[in-house]
């Protein structure tokens, strides 16, 4: 059953909390990775990898660049999980 | 039919003696600074390197090695003499033939050793290791000298951000030889064609030398740049990441050893971040030793594996006896994981 956006964020803060340690309450749809949740370039790589794994979706590499913020994962995910 | 004598081999092969070389001169991060738009808290941070070493002319590929397995034969305890096969990988020997490693065998006194290249990359050691295995217990060599040894600056491209912090120099040897007991697990290894554009030579050398100019990068002057090494960084560092965690556990699942059982882990020096993501994903307990050598040595490619082993054996956070975890990835894709006990 595909996942709601609600629960998009979730995993996604849980994923976030996991790899970065940001409290899970902090990862917002507004947030970005980079600048407010200290995900730099290659732990961007690990949330997107957990992110596969857990909505079932593929993110190509070429894809990951244009995901800035919570938001743009959280559209990709509903847009394209299996 | 006539019947064929079969050679006899020893029960089981070890790890007898390690031993390491690391060049004279020692690169801060600053010195990559000059050619490339970055900075030290960057390259810490993105890859945990703070200094690496590069060759000097004398310290040739032949030169470093035979320093490093001088020292891996005392540590062995055994004579030069005795060393049946001399096994060296590398990828930055610039010359095609002969193989370097007949050299080295010469220079270190072998009775005419069998002695050969290999080329897996990053993943030279743990290739070299099994075929010492191989050999040692079926029988056409009683020891085997394996030496990883690399002068990747000779395969750098300075201005190239990508990659201008990451490579080091070094080289470092084991020798292997007979045992009572298993001592070196099955080897879970393999090759991943489909991604060879992710690491590889910029220029080949026949286009080099042509000076096919094509789509490769030049140089101020506009002539082909000297070969380098270029990769796909975020590639290699998702296939690194999660491919290479399932095929350490694989390793670990071959040889009967559950993560609390290991000692040590010493996977391939390539990134600092990605050894990190490696512990945590394995989920490593607390009590074992991770090699981060990766620090001060930078990525020596096929002599990482050795070169950090005989760090942790000299600084005493690993000890003879321990049973450690050893993974080796790179360009090819190549792979190559096994358990072994510390000599
Ligand atoms: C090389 C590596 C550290 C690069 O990190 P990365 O996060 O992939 O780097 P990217 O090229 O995606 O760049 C990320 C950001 O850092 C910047 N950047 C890239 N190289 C930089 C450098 N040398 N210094 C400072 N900033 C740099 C980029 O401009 C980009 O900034 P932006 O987001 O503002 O545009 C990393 O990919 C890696 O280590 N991969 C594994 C490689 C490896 O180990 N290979 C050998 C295996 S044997």
């Amino acid at each position: 059953m595909a996942a709601t956006q609600e629960e998009i964020v979730a995993g996604l803060a849980e994923i976030v909390n996991e790899i970065a340690g940001i409290p899970t309450e902090d990862v917002q749809l507004d947030k970005s990775f980079t600048d407010d949740l200290d995900v730099d370039s290659l732990s961007m790589v690990e949330v997107v990898v957990a992110a596969e794994e857990r909505f079932d979706v593929k993110i190509p590499d070429e894809d990951v660049k244009n995901l800035k913020t919570v938001g743009d994962a959280t559209e990709y995910i509903l847009k394209h999980q299996g | 039919m006539a019947k064929i004598k079969p050679s006899k081999g020893a029960p089981y092969a070890r790890i007898l003696g390690v031993g390491g070389y690391r060049p004279t001169r020692v690169v801060p991060n600053e010195v990559i600074l000059e050619t490339i738009d970055s900075s030290d808290e960057w390259i810490r941070s993105r890859s945990g390197i703070e200094t690496r070493h590069w060759a000097s002319p004398e310290e040739t590929v032949a030169a470093m090695s035979v320093e490093a397995s001088g020292k891996a034969i005392a540590d062995a305890g055994i004579d030069a003499e005795q060393i049946g096969a001399v096994v060296v990988s590398t990828v930055s020997h610039f010359s095609q033939t002969p193989a370097v490693a007949t050299e080295i065998a010469d220079r270190l006194g072998t009775d005419k050793a069998a002695a050969f290249d290999i080329s897996a990359g990053c993943a030279g050691f743990g290739y070299g290791l099994t075929l010492a295995k191989g050999m040692i217990v079926e029988g056409s060599a009683e020891y085997v000298l394996v030496i990883g040894v690399e002068r990747l600056s000779d395969l750098t491209d300075l201005e190239d951000r990508a990659t201008a912090f990451l490579f080091g120099d070094g080289a470092g040897a084991v020798v292997v030889g007979p045992s009572k007991e298993p001592a070196i697990g099955p080897t879970v290894w393999g090759s991943e064609g489909d991604k060879a554009e992710t690491i590889k030579q910029t220029v080949p050398w026949d286009r080099f030398r042509r000076g096919d100019v094509g789509d490769l990068p030049l140089d101020s002057e506009g002539n082909v740049k000297f070969p380098a090494i270029t990769q796909e960084g975020q590639a290699v560092f998702r296939w690194a990441v999660f491919e290479m965690a399932k095929v350490a556990q694989q390793a670990l699942d071959a040889a009967g050893i559950s993560p609390d059982d290991l000692d040590v882990f010493i996977p391939h020096q390539a990134n600092v971040r990605i050894i990190d993501s490696m512990v945590k994903t394995l989920k490593l307990p607390e009590h074992v030793t991770v090699a981060r050598d990766i620090r001060t040595t930078g990525n020596t490619s096929a002599a990482s594996i050795p070169l950090a082993m005989e760090r942790l054996l000299a600084t005493g956070e690993a000890k003879s006896g321990d049973t450690a975890l050893v993974i080796g990835f790179g360009a090819g894709l190549v792979y190559a994981a096994t358990v072994v006990t510390l000599p």
